[in-house]
């Protein structure tokens, strides 16, 4: 499969792990929060080592962990929610994102899964998402676009650009 | 006024070029509906019933004369001549075509307008007092604090989807008119006892199925710490705000479920995590930088002594609008002029091109070339010569914008019911024209004095119902127009929800229902009280009787 790394289209290389499959020898695993949880001292050890969280995990629960991760995979999803209506676009990891690049200073990779079409990358971009993984039907090729959406920015984030403010009074 | 400058307008023109691809890309079948639908609504575009709904973004209420004019051309170019001002301060179309918004767009970022954040789950624009930098009691102009905020909200990355739509109003002055708390954030300019300028801030005020007042969860937040702390109110938001139902969504659930004391202890905990972020901080230079877009005109020193130029009781009808419809300025010689958008039998805040236009001209000439926007749908011109007063009369008088009607029964609020929005249960537009047709009596008007009257078609509450002194909501009874009355809400400093008089009514009856209301009043108050103060000196049973009578005798 190909995906989105550091801006440029690359082959997914990292193996996604079931809770029941046995760890694989080489290569750097991603396997559930669940049997990171259950399992930590081992992949520890094992090393080359990502964790897949859900949208509502409060991210300072990771902090200590964060230096034996070399990925956290974070979620994206519509979501149907009560009564009727249209799906809403879920963006708790966003903020997932934010705080693990600028509270926690998380320097591993942070790969976005889900429900993830063009534009919502950008914004992933800015709060410290480095690897992208696009739906089904998206080609990575043509979400590179997403990069250009726009050339500045009102704040600060996680992308370190100087906001307008600054660029305005330095 | 705040004007572009050179990475506004980069940015503007990035999004127009971002949604004109969005647009091309729906339209091609590379866009999934529940894809363009997340896009097109922070592009403030909406599906009605009949056609796309687009609304276009007023800052904080304030347009000048040449945005004016292109919201009269987009009127005439792109819909069927007229637009409706909102009770956010906005502007809404009913009737562009999908294919013709990026155009739209590309028309209002030539004078520096959007319709970015206009709709879906993400900050909402910016709303402030309608009398900003011209009120006596004002204790320093908010629009340049307003434009802060509009540029940190913009885009801003973490909060693109967020639970639910998020409103911030900001008032400066001790006679409150920006309505704070009907919103998810108020924010009210103060000092403290040092003389040091800062914010007490309330949150978890809204309208909609669930109306409830904002709570205040901190006194005094220092004047450079806004951002940050936005920021740390919309990151719990954005965490933990339900998503499971979107009626339970708005940040005012959370704070009603988490409790004030625990919520406030939430945001302050993550506000002591990035007070010192020094890309929050404001600056001193940086406040500079706004404020100079928001220097007083150029006021006519001598214009305080010309007030008696035309003799304003030589002419009642005059001397009438000048009593209703202008209001104090805090430089002698001056008033701030409303232009009613509540004509008998209109449509509460509608305006045809021609009457933009025109207006549009008038503001050149009588009032610096600005025109304000105000929450009760109608307009303002700002800064009136007293010595002018009378020539803009006569000119608004043809035009339809005279009808000497502000604060009083007829200039009342509603949303567009089941005339346009496919949410709606029941009309409004209806009842304010009838309504207007039964109350065109100016002296029963003025006698009857301040009533406000909020009209929603349904439990969203667009029309501010539940704050209404008199509170009209539409519901849908087996296929049928039916309508729930409420009374006693106000959205002032004493803000409260209005108590629910009893069942609903059918259409048939509502307005007789209303001006039973009305006589019960009239009957009950002492010298010269207020609607909503008889009510709360009287309680709600005099009503109640009056309005049920008939269904009491049946029984």
């Amino acid at each position: 499969m190909k995906l989105i790394r550091n801006q440029q289209v690359a082959d997914d290389d990292y193996i996604k792990l079931d809770d029941a499959a046995p760890l694989p020898a080489s290569g750097i695993i991603i396997v559930s929060l669940a049997r990171w949880r259950a399992e930590k001292d081992a992949l520890k050890k094992r090393g080359q080592v990502g964790v897949q969280i859900p949208p509502a995990l409060e991210v300072g629960e990771l902090k200590d962990d964060l230096p034996f991760l070399a990925c956290i995979e974070l979620t994206f999803v519509f979501i149907k929610p009560k009564p009727e209506g249209g799906l809403s676009f879920d963006g708790r990891a966003y903020t997932q994102a934010r705080l693990l690049r600028d509270r926690y200073a998380y320097k591993g990779e942070l790969r976005a899964v889900g429900d993830i079409f063009r534009d919502t990358i950008f914004a992933m971009h800015r709060c410290g998402i480095n690897v992208i993984e696009p739906k089904a039907g998206l080609d990575p090729q043509d979400a590179l676009n997403a990069f250009k959406d726009f050339s500045l920015a009102y704040q600060t984030a996680a992308d370190r650009q100087p906001s307008i403010f600054r660029r305005r009074i330095a | 006024m705040y004007r572009y400058d050179n990475y506004d307008k980069q940015l503007v023109n990035e999004r127009v070029a971002q949604f004109r691809d969005q647009t091309r890309r729906y339209l091609a079948g590379e866009l999934n509906g529940d894809e363009f639908r997340a896009l097109r609504l922070r592009n403030g575009l909406y599906v009605q019933r009949f056609a796309p709904m687009l609304r276009i973004s007023i800052p904080y209420g304030l347009l000048n004369s040449k945005q004016v004019r292109m919201l009269a051309h987009i009127a005439r170019t792109y819909d069927k001549g007229y637009g409706h001002f909102t009770t956010r301060q906005n502007i809404q179309f009913n009737w562009p075509k999908l294919e013709t918004v990026p155009d739209i767009l590309a028309d209002l970022a030539s004078v520096e307008m959007h319709a970015i954040q206009t709709s879906g789950n993400c900050v909402r624009n910016i709303t402030t007092d309608h009398l900003a930098g011209v009120a006596k009691d004002e204790l320093v102009d908010p629009r340049p604090y307003c434009e802060i905020t509009r540029q940190w909200s913009s885009f801003h990355p973490e909060f693109n989807f967020l639970p639910r739509k998020f409103k911030i109003a900001f008032s400066a002055t001790q006679h409150e008119r920006a309505a704070l708390l009907t919103h998810d954030i108020g924010v009210r300019i103060v000092k403290n006892p040092a003389g040091e300028l800062g914010y007490t801030m309330y949150v978890g005020g809204g309208l909609g199925r669930t109306p409830i007042i904002g709570q205040k969860i901190r006194d005094f937040l220092p004047e450079l710490d806004l951002l940050s702390y936005l920021e740390a109110i919309l990151r719990v938001y954005n965490r933990l705000g339900r998503r499971d139902n979107i009626h339970k969504a708005r940040i005012k659930i959370l704070v009603k479920d988490q409790g004030v004391p625990k919520f406030t202890e939430l945001i302050e905990a993550e506000w002591a995590q990035i007070k010192n972020d020094p890309n929050l901080k404001l600056r001193r230079e940086d406040l500079a930088h706004f404020q100079k877009f928001f220097r007083p005109h150029t006021y006519d020193k001598a214009a305080g002594a010309e007030i008696h130029a035309q003799n304003p009781s030589a002419n009642p009808a005059f001397a009438t609008w000048v009593q209703r419809n202008t209001w104090e300025h805090r430089v002698p010689g001056y008033r701030a002029a409303f232009v009613s958008l509540k004509p008998r039998s209109g449509v509460p805040g509608d305006c045809t091109a021609e009457q933009m236009d025109a207006l549009a001209g008038l503001a050149d000439r009588y009032s610096f070339g600005e025109i304000r926007t105000t929450h009760d749908q109608n307009l303002l011109l700002g800064d009136v010569k007293q010595a002018d007063l009378h020539a803009l009369w006569q000119a608004l008088k043809p035009l339809g914008l005279a009808t000497p009607n502000i604060g009083m029964l007829t200039d009342l609020i509603c949303c567009p019911g089941l005339d346009f929005c496919s949410l709606a249960n029941a009309g409004s537009i209806g009842i304010a024209q009838e309504l207007s047709e039964r109350y065109d009596n100016l002296d029963y008007l003025y006698d009857l004095g301040e009533i406000k009257i909020k009209m929603s078609g349904c439990m969203n509450g667009c029309g501010h119902h539940s704050v209404g002194h008199i509170g009209v909501l539409g519901v849908d009874k087996e296929g049928e127009e039916w309508y729930q009355l409420t009374l006693g809400g106000s959205a002032a400093n004493d803000a409260r929800l209005g108590d629910r008089i009893g069942p609903s009514l059918s259409r048939a009856k509502v307005v007789d229902a209303i001006a039973a209301l009305i006589e019960t009043y009239v009957e009950q108050r002492q010298e010269d009280e207020r609607f909503i103060d008889t009510y709360r000196r009287v309680g709600i049973e005099p009503y109640k009787a009056r309005v049920y009578a008939e269904e009491l005798e049946s029984a």
